[in-house]
């Protein structure tokens, strides 16, 4: 049993069902980040003067601008490993994947410093309201970069060929799939930094 | 993403893959039917003890009594707990499964003539979220710290501190996850896999109710899930995003960070709980227009003013959330706008409401079971909305809040509103999913009594809570002089409340009777005109119907001048 | 662009996502320089923001594709966006509404 519209487009919406899917989910993860947001905000203003940016000035700006810039970076990566797909070419698809892969783990890994340079400090979610919603909103992301390794890892391992040979058109509808989520994580981090870093 | 290849087709299941580990929409359907009706006798049990607690403050509870320690009498915070997990059950894991999870999942691939839902996975994957929220929800019950006991609104700072809300909010975030999942789908699927020729506006009232439905889950929920996340937070990590500075508790100050906001909780969460009363009942909305326009035997009476309103109906829902919170001391102008706004969201239910009475108008009617539940729907619906207008106006809030007018208020909706809309969708489909059709004679059975003992339950509420008493007191009020004029209405709801346990009895008897030995149903057995009916009886395994769908008329062609039937099928030319 | 399978249409995508790879980079560093310039805190407030969200267009703009996508997706992120809109500012108004009057656990008192 196939369902329709899981490789072709359907005529009247131009879309294919993988799509539409993941930009309803993504439209919802929109208003998941939004509710921390607000919060943030609510926490702002409810903070004494002073509060929110006596705790942004202990984190690190330099191995945040470095975890932007992995990002950004993985982001290409990815978007290239979709077009490499488009022009057929599955072995440089396999060396943006893996650059992809790279760029988050080295993300992952920055990120544990940080958290860590934090405990040594005594620094906890628990230390200040800023302290709580920085680790509560970092936390949520990195649980979606997470998500993303894992589905990432799926594509990259060996049996990705298999998928490829099988039903090429299918395996470039689910890449380009999940390269939505991961440039949507991106965009998140793009506006996590200033918020929490800089402002 | 599914990737289901060819060679999967054709071997032979066994009973856990097709019955348990299923990804047919159809069984699917039913398993969330069948949890969300044992969830719902659950939520309803709960408030069988209450009631008792409230008729007969401090006496043994009879049968079960002995749950509740040694001496068989309800505690207060027994009794906050099961307060607690009775909204909780009866919405999360009740209602919302059984409108969106079974009967979206069963009937809008049906409706639209499609084979399975867009992604049959993910379906899979929602049920069995659903399904292990559910488990961890019970649990509580038998945690160390009990249930949660902080309502189902589940207040800061009082469930930051209070047993059992840990459980509470982990469930929480897999039922969100859950109908995340599902609502998706069902978008996906009403956008992507329509027949051939089913154009928007000849999408059934039910598909349509279900797409917006969707939309609300999709786009409100998060933000709880976001407030679950942080409430966990100041649970486990002992942050205070809802906890505010200097905070006493038994004399003493809590030792927290401090600066947060409990008013953001309430903002967050009623968010997602105001588009949530849409939720609960857009679907009842659209079975009961199919009901209708079925047994009126004539098109529906206004159908695009229906579907407008619809959408209309769930756009504006978003902006009406703070007409919960008039009493925490936002200001004037705010709670003039969410008033202006709370008297405008009423325009489209009244259209939809006025809409499904003048289809009566002028039509033969058929008073089978479906029918007579989805006429009882409406004057229920409509007590509910109307009572509900002065608790939308902020003068007249100030004095009804918190009070049994509340309580009634909104179990007129979801109550005899909504459960009779889904009793009555049970009893309309029942034949399309069984091949079988349920007992008329037990239905009316089923029928007459609930009605009456819906009302007995409800409609004295009213005087309670004009007379101004509270809905959250363990003993009903019994410790307070004002109270005292109407505290004799309490053993009658009481008793009122048992009756209706009783005249369930027939309902479940019906469905094991008929599923064993009920008339055999025919494809079409109520000459319906909507495009499920195509489908053999019950529909084919994987595929749902036996040949292409193709849609020719709008939906609700009834009584068509110079035809041989008075239908004319979407699916026939 | 999804309908347009070409090479050289792909290969032409290719060139425009390396650019904005490039100015992604810029803003970056321009983000972090601007954080210290001495104004306001409103007006940095603002500035981060703008360049946030210009970023976030480049981003969904041209990765996302969001520039050729269908009607259909963007009515339904339009959507999602007013009611963050809404999430986010209704009640912030409500706070500031009700600041003047009386909410003792605001203000922490």
């Amino acid at each position: 049993m196939e369902i329709p519209y899981s490789i072709e487009e359907r005529e009247d919406t131009g879309l294919i069902n993988s799509k539409l899917g993941i930009w309803i989910f993504l439209a919802s993860e929109v208003m998941l980040f939004g509710g921390l947001f607000s919060a943030y905000i609510f926490l702002r203003i409810a903070a004494p003067p002073g509060d929110f940016e006596y705790w942004a000035s202990k984190l690190s700006v330099p191995m945040a601008t470095v975890n932007t810039m992995v990002l950004i970076s993985s982001s290409v990566s990815m978007v290239m490993a979709w077009a490499s797909l488009k022009l057929k070419d599955f072995s440089k698809y396999k060396m943006y994947m893996g650059i992809t892969l790279l760029c988050s783990a080295l993300f992952m890994v920055i990120k544990y410093f940080e958290y860590t340079s934090k405990f040594s400090h005594d620094i906890f979610p628990s230390t200040s309201n800023f302290m709580a919603i920085y680790f509560t909103l970092t936390g949520l992301h990195g649980l979606h970069i997470l998500g993303g390794v894992i589905v990432m890892l799926y594509f990259y391992l060996p049996i990705s060929h298999k998928l490829w040979e099988e039903q090429p058109e299918h395996f470039t509808n689910r890449i380009e799939a999940l390269g939505l989520y991961w440039h949507f994580v991106d965009l998140v981090w793009i506006f996590l930094f200033p918020v929490l870093y800089l402002l | 993403m599914s990737s289901s290849s060819n060679n999967h087709d054709h071997h032979e299941e066994n009973f856990i893959q097709k019955y348990i580990f299923s990804v047919d929409h159809k069984v699917i359907g039913i398993q969330y039917g069948i949890t969300s009706l044992l969830f719902l006798l659950f939520g309803f049990s709960l408030m069988a003890i209450m009631r008792w607690q409230l008729a007969y403050p401090g006496t043994e509870i009879p049968i079960v009594g002995f749950i509740f320690g040694e001496s068989g009498v309800l505690a207060s915070e027994q009794y906050n707990s099961l307060g607690a997990m009775h909204g909780t059950i009866m919405i999360f894991l009740g209602i919302v499964p059984l409108a969106v999870g079974a009967f979206g999942n069963y009937l809008v691939p049906l409706q639209i003539g499609a084979i399975d839902m867009a992604f049959p996975k993910l379906n899979a994957a929602s049920y069995w979220t659903y399904f292990v929220g559910g488990v961890i929800m019970i649990s509580s019950f038998f945690m160390p710290e009990g249930a949660a006991r902080s309502g189902w609104t589940s207040y800061p700072p009082l469930s930051v501190f209070e047993n059992g809300q840990t459980i509470w909010l982990i469930s929480m975030i897999f039922l969100i996850t859950s109908s995340l999942l599902g609502s998706m789908n069902i978008i996906v699927t009403i956008v992507q896999l329509r027949a051939p020729g089913l154009t928007w506006m000849r999408l059934p009232i039910f598909t349509w109710a279900q797409f917006v439905t969707s939309f609300l889950l999709v786009l409100a929920f998060p933000p709880l899930e976001a407030a679950a996340v942080m409430q966990l937070m100041d649970r486990v990590a002992g942050t205070s995003f809802f906890l505010p500075s200097g905070l006493v508790m038994s004399g003493e100050i809590v030792d927290v960070a401090g600066s947060g906001s409990p008013l953001l909780w309430q903002h967050l969460f009623w968010f997602l709980a105001h588009p949530e009363v849409y939720v609960l009942i857009l679907p009842a909305l659209g079975i009961v227009g199919e009901i209708l326009a079925n047994n009126t035997r004539k098109p529906i009476w206004g159908f695009k003013s229906i579907i407008y309103s619809m959408v209309f109906l769930g756009f504006i829902s978003f902006i009406v959330w703070a007409h919960h919170m008039f009493l925490t001391g936002m200001g004037q102008a705010m709670s003039a706008f969410f008033q202006t706004t709370t008297m405008i969201i009423s325009i489209p239910s009244v259209v939809i409401l006025t809409s499904y009475f003048l289809s009566l108008w002028g039509g033969s009617i058929r008073f089978n079971t479906p029918m007579l539940f989805a006429l009882a729907f409406l004057p229920m619906f409509g007590i509910g909305g109307l009572t509900g207008l002065p608790l939308g106006l902020a003068a007249s809030d100030i004095y009804l809040h918190d009070t049994y007018y509340v309580i009634g208020h909104f179990h007129y909706v979801v109550a005899p509103g909504t459960i009779f809309a889904l009793f009555a969708g049970i009893y309309y489909w029942f034949p399309k999913m069984t091949g079988k059709k349920m007992s008329e004679m037990l239905g009316k059975l089923h029928f007459w009594p609930s009605l009456i003992f819906m009302n007995g339950i409800f409609m004295p509420m009213f005087i309670q809570g004009l007379a101004g008493v509270s809905r959250r007191l363990a003993d009903g009020g019994q410790s307070y002089a004002h109270a005292s004029g109407v505290l004799e209405w309490n053993e009658f709801m009481s008793i009122s409340a048992f009756c209706l346990g009783l005249a369930q009895i027939p309902f479940i008897v019906n469905i094991i009777m008929s599923l064993y030995s009920g008339q055999k149903a025919s494809r079409n057995p109520w000459d319906s005109t909507t495009v499920e009916w195509a489908a053999p009886s019950p529909p084919v395994g994987h595929g749902n119907f036996d040949g292409p769908i193709n849609v020719y008329h709008t939906a609700y062609e009834y009584s068509v001048p110079d035809d041989k039937k008075d239908f004319k099928p979407q699916f026939e030319n | 662009m999804s309908n347009d399978h070409s090479k050289e249409s792909i290969q032409e995508h290719i060139r425009v996502y390396l650019m904005v790879f490039g100015a992604l980079a810029v803003l970056t560093v321009i983000t972090v320089l601007a954080s210290f310039i001495e104004v306001s805190t409103s007006e940095g407030i603002f500035l981060a923001l703008i360049i946030a969200s210009v970023k976030a267009s480049l981003v969904a703009g041209y990765f996302m594709h969001l520039i050729t996508e269908k009607g259909m997706i963007i009515s339904i992120l339009l959507l999602t966006v007013f009611f963050f809109f809404i999430m986010i500012f209704l009640p912030l108004i409500s706070y500031t509404d009700s600041a003047g009057t009386h909410v003792p656990w605001v203000d922490g008192q």
